[in-house]
């Protein structure tokens, strides 16, 4: 028998996290006081991280529709339609907080939640994508959670048997003690086998699979709805412990129960547990429902309703079954050697009613429990900001040796290759993997169809931190282009907004700004918005993160057989460049890492000129007139043209040398490493030269001559001349020496 | 000819091996669950890769014993063919199949990249596609890839022509430099005395298709069934 509840005090209340008038409006909902295991439910389905409390009224002004949405945002994931009655399935969120206190389970157990939302809405994972921040790799501990963040993220994947196909790393010291772990998933799926988090049907069974309950986890969403401060390390049992062949016994167990058409709706348990998952599905399906917690397989003894209804234990479903297939439902889990138990029925009351062995110990409407309150904080521009805009440039002197800036750039560990943590993801299982990590974007085949998929995720943080509005479009821009250099069109978003405390007015109003740009960007390239995570509390005992909404654009190929990799293909090739240099240095990598200075004007994102350049982009490589195709990003023109001759992703080919002469005018630090949008290396042969001009005239695109691939050298006439090998050993040992 | 594919809890190229066996080899394939024991009459039984078991306790430590692992060892027995790839070349090991066993990388991080075999012996049932000597370019994805065998057994399977390939340079130089995971001899693969039975760590799986990277892999399954056409 449980022990009597403690009556719920004030200090009770507060130790929840909920605020006064929170507390006041439960009273008002239930019309009484709530009991401790009903205070619990509403805590965390109320946290920030579940409620979108401070996200949600500006989240509404974002592009969500378009006609391949089959599903935007609400549901575990986003899906859109690919034509041939295939549909993919994809979504990011993010999993800093216990990743920062634990690596290796808190960025396995972000990996195993993100492909559960993907497939229990009936699609396969086919890919995974992840996007981590740390602070400085020379520091020590940065070392450990770097290496820990990988080896959980990588044990994770390789044991589900699913692809590791793109990623991110960034090193800045604003994400020292808050590392930011964005994990994301893309599935397949036929149309005809989509299905929803929703509860329906009165009487139907709601069923548990999947892993026992333990007390792993208990108020992890609050947990990740606060800062993290020297006390929040002794929060370790509130990150869970990942069993990802647990996960692919659910997965294949869960795929078989859907495509066979035994479920009426399924939800996965991540963040609040068995609470999010039935207030959930009741909610969505305008239904209540009725649970015992005494039917839940538990792995402990004398586990509380509180505990049992709040656990985070990892690898777990709940699912509703259609009438007359319970017993087939159990069948499917018995081949599997999965737990499951019928734990409750759908009901018509609205209401979320858990019961101890009869006895009702949470009665509350289901639906309030997925309406948290809404909050409009203050906000106002850091004024910090004034001093970055009107930053004179002039003041920052030329350096002589341009060699030794180029090679700088690329051994910082943010630009150089990350084939250290590449190599530690089976990126080719499933033999989908065209192209393979290391090029603008991983491009994946569609079995049975002419189709193709293109993936990247992207965010430049140190831009969002100079300037939201600019930063924001930026990263929208620069995800989308590396879609576009592959060969496919760009069809829809998720994002990953990590911010620091929404309470604090500059945090917010850095918040504000970054959804109007991603807003701006999106409607400007024709994508919308379909689901993502918002991450607040992103603090350290030094300040909040920089702003950094992260983007993972899904591309899609009619034809995947005309894509394009960054790399050139032939000595002779001619060399173009889409798009045009500006002389700014402003807020360049460059600026930061050869100067020390995070400052200057962020570029305006020319929206037009982006779009055009994308569209040249894709017509060049689909009119098979572009052999290769590479964006302008960190490190600007020198660093892409140097990628450009790291032809080998591992060293598979020789590497390619070209000669080449410097568009533009103006200060040759900006040319060579600024960094403005709207830039594209290509390369063709030199009998489609003219073609390639014409076209990208024709499309209002500037293009230029820029020289020719060949040699062993990367040289830029009259600035830089250095031999392919030691730029390439530079770049792609960067990593390695600083974890060797 | 016919391929059965075991599929353990956890094997996760099983999907792989399929496709390339009925979409590039073009071969009827069945895929035979752990619990089962009926094989379905194979001319070759594939292992495939994965973490079997969540790979808990041992690599391929707790495969072994499930029921369709007598199937394999009677089937090979009876001199059938068995390749086992990667997690299927350690279920292997550990079932007695072959000699040896794979242990962590000497680098202890898992590798996923393209590598290079050199072809030591081309009259294996395995290997009879390809030449003598000739470099493939083959995919490893591994953790536990690192072939370890006592000396006395070392020698005897050198002695005996066991070794089937071995890792090398791009060029066919055998060296510690072209050794990804620390394996003796840059063992890669190898077979049984009777020679009817072949594992490695490699994918040939992986390796079918020129779009993924290579198809060298499909010099392997050539080879299976130029044997079985031979023996038919």
């Amino acid at each position: 028998m449980t022990p009597l509840l403690p009556e719920v005090t004030d200090a009770i209340v507060k130790e929840h996290g909920l605020k006064p008038d929170e507390y006041a409006r439960i009273l008002e909902i239930l019309g009484r006081k709530p009991n401790l295991n009903e205070l619990g439910v509403y805590s965390v389905m109320w946290s920030e991280h579940c409620g979108y409390k401070h996200s949600r009224s500006l989240l509404k002004g974002l592009p969500t529709k378009g006609d391949k949405v089959l599903q935007g945002p609400g549901e575990n994931a986003g899906i859109l339609d690919i034509g041939d009655g295939w549909a993919v399935a994809f979504k990011v969120e993010s999993h800093n907080h216990p990743s920062a206190i634990e690596p290796y389970q808190g960025a396995a157990t972000g990996v195993g939640g993100i492909l559960r939302d993907i497939f229990t809405m009936g699609a396969r994972p086919v890919a995974s994508l992840n996007s981590l921040r740390f602070g400085s790799l020379e520091d020590p501990t940065v070392k450990r959670l770097f290496s820990g963040v990988v080896k959980g993220i990588a044990d994770y994947g390789n044991c589900m048997g699913i692809p590791t196909v793109a990623g991110e790393v960034v090193f800045d010291d604003c994400y020292a003690g808050n590392c930011l772990v964005n994990a994301m998933s893309v599935g397949l799926c036929r149309h005809e086998h989509i299905i929803r988090g929703k509860a329906t049907g009165v009487g139907n069974a709601v069923i548990y699979i999947g892993s026992t309950t333990g007390r792993d986890g208990i108020h992890g969403a609050t947990f990740a709805s606060t800062e993290i401060t020297d006390a929040t390390t002794e929060k370790r049992s509130a990150v869970q412990v990942a069993d990802p062949f647990m996960e692919k016994l659910l997965m294949e167990a869960t795929l078989e129960l859907i495509h066979n058409d035994l479920l009426v709706g399924i939800q996965d348990m991540g963040a609040a547990g068995l609470t999010c998952s039935t207030c959930e599905m009741a909610s969505r399906g305008g239904a209540g429902i009725e649970i015992d917690v005494t039917k839940v397989p538990q792995r402990e003894n004398g586990m509380s309703p509180y505990e049992i209804l709040l656990s985070e234990s990892q690898e777990r479903m709940l699912l509703v079954a259609k009438p007359g297939c319970e017993r087939k439902v159990h069948d499917v889990l018995a081949k599997w050697d999965l737990h499951a138990a019928t734990i409750g029925t759908v009901t018509d009351t609205g209401k979320m009613v858990v019961k101890e062995a009869g006895k009702v110990v949470v009665e509350v409407p289901a639906e309030s429990l997925t309406d948290a309150p809404v909050y409009h904080p203050s906000k106002s521009e850091p004024a910090s900001f004034k001093t970055h805009r009107t930053f004179d440039e002039s003041k920052v002197a030329v350096p002589g040796d341009l060699n030794g800036v180029l090679l700088r750039l690329l051994d910082d560990p943010t630009i150089a290759s990350k084939r250290w943590v590449y190599r530690q993801y089976d990126h080719m299982v499933r033999t989908n993997s065209l192209i393979r990590p290391g090029s603008d974007a991983a491009v994946l085949r569609v079995k049975g169809t002419d189709r193709g998929l293109a993936m990247a995720i992207d965010c430049i943080g140190a831009l969002c931190a100079l300037d939201p509005y600019e930063g924001a479009k930026a990263a929208v821009c620069e995800a989308a282009r590396n879609v576009s250099c592959s060969g496919a069109t760009p069809i829809g978003v998720t994002d990953c907004l990590n911010f620091g405390n929404p309470e604090k007015p500059e945090v917010y109003w850095t918040f504000e700004r970054v959804i109007a740009g991603l807003g701006d960007a999106c409607r400007a390239l024709g994508v919308p918005i379909t689901g993502g995570n918002v991450s607040f509390y992103n603090e350290n005992p030094t300040g909040a993160v920089d702003p950094t909404p992260v983007i993972g654009m899904m591309g899609l190929f009619e034809d995947v057989s005309k894509r394009a990799t960054q790399w050139f293909k032939a000595e002779g090739d001619a060399v173009y460049l889409l798009g045009s240099l500006q002389d700014s240095i402003g807020a360049s990598h460059y600026l930061r890492v050869v100067h020390g200075l995070k400052t200057g004007k962020v570029a305006e994102v020319k929206l037009d000129l982006e779009v055009s350049v994308q569209k040249a982009v894709r017509v060049l490589i689909q009119d098979g007139l572009a052999q290769s195709a590479h964006d302008c990003s960190d490190g600007g023109f020198a660093v892409a043209l140097a990628e450009c001759c790291f032809t080998g992703q591992t060293h598979e080919a020789p590497s390619l040398g070209v000669q080449a002469s410097l568009p533009g005018e103006g200060r040759v630090d900006g040319r060579l490493f600024g960094e403005t949008a709207s830039r594209v290396i290509v390369s063709c042969k030199p009998g489609d030269a003219a073609k390639l001009e014409e076209k990208a005239r024709a499309l209002g695109v500037p293009v230029a001559k820029i020289g020719t691939v060949g040699g062993d050298r990367i040289a830029v006439k009259g600035y830089l001349d250095i031999p392919v090998e030691k730029a390439s050993e530079a770049f792609f040992g960067a990593i390695e020496k600083r974890m060797s | 000819m016919k391929f059965s594919v075991t599929v353990f809890p956890g094997s996760n190229c099983d999907h792989d091996c399929e496709t390339v066996l009925r979409d590039v080899m073009k071969q009827p394939v069945e895929m035979i669950w752990h619990k089962d024991t009926d094989l379905k009459k194979p001319d070759c039984v594939v292992v495939p890769g994965g973490f079997s078991y969540g790979d808990y306790l041992r690599t391929g430590a707790i495969a072994r014993f499930s029921p369709v692992m007598r199937s394999v060892a009677d089937f090979a027995a009876q001199g059938g063919l068995v390749i086992g790839i990667c997690n299927g070349f350690q279920i292997l090991c550990e079932a007695g199949l072959l000699p040896g066993a794979l242990i962590r990388n000497r680098g202890l991080q898992f590798i996923c990249q393209n590598v290079w075999l050199r072809v030591e012996d081309n009259r294996t049932l395995f290997t009879n596609a390809c030449e003598k000597g000739q470099v493939l370019k083959i995919p490893i994805a591994h953790g536990e890839g690192n072939y370890f065998i006592e000396p006395a057994g070392l020698e005897r399977i050198e002695g005996e022509g066991q070794v089937v390939v071995r890792y090398c340079s791009p060029q066919g130089a055998v060296n510690d430099a072209s050794n990804p995971n620390g394996s003796l001899h840059n063992i890669a693969g190898i077979r049984n005395a009777r020679g009817n039975v072949f594992g490695l760590m490699p994918h040939p799986d992986r390796s079918g298709e020129e779009p993924l990277g290579s198809a060298d892999g499909v010099l392997i399954w050539k080879s299976i069934l130029n044997s079985l056409a031979v023996a038919k």
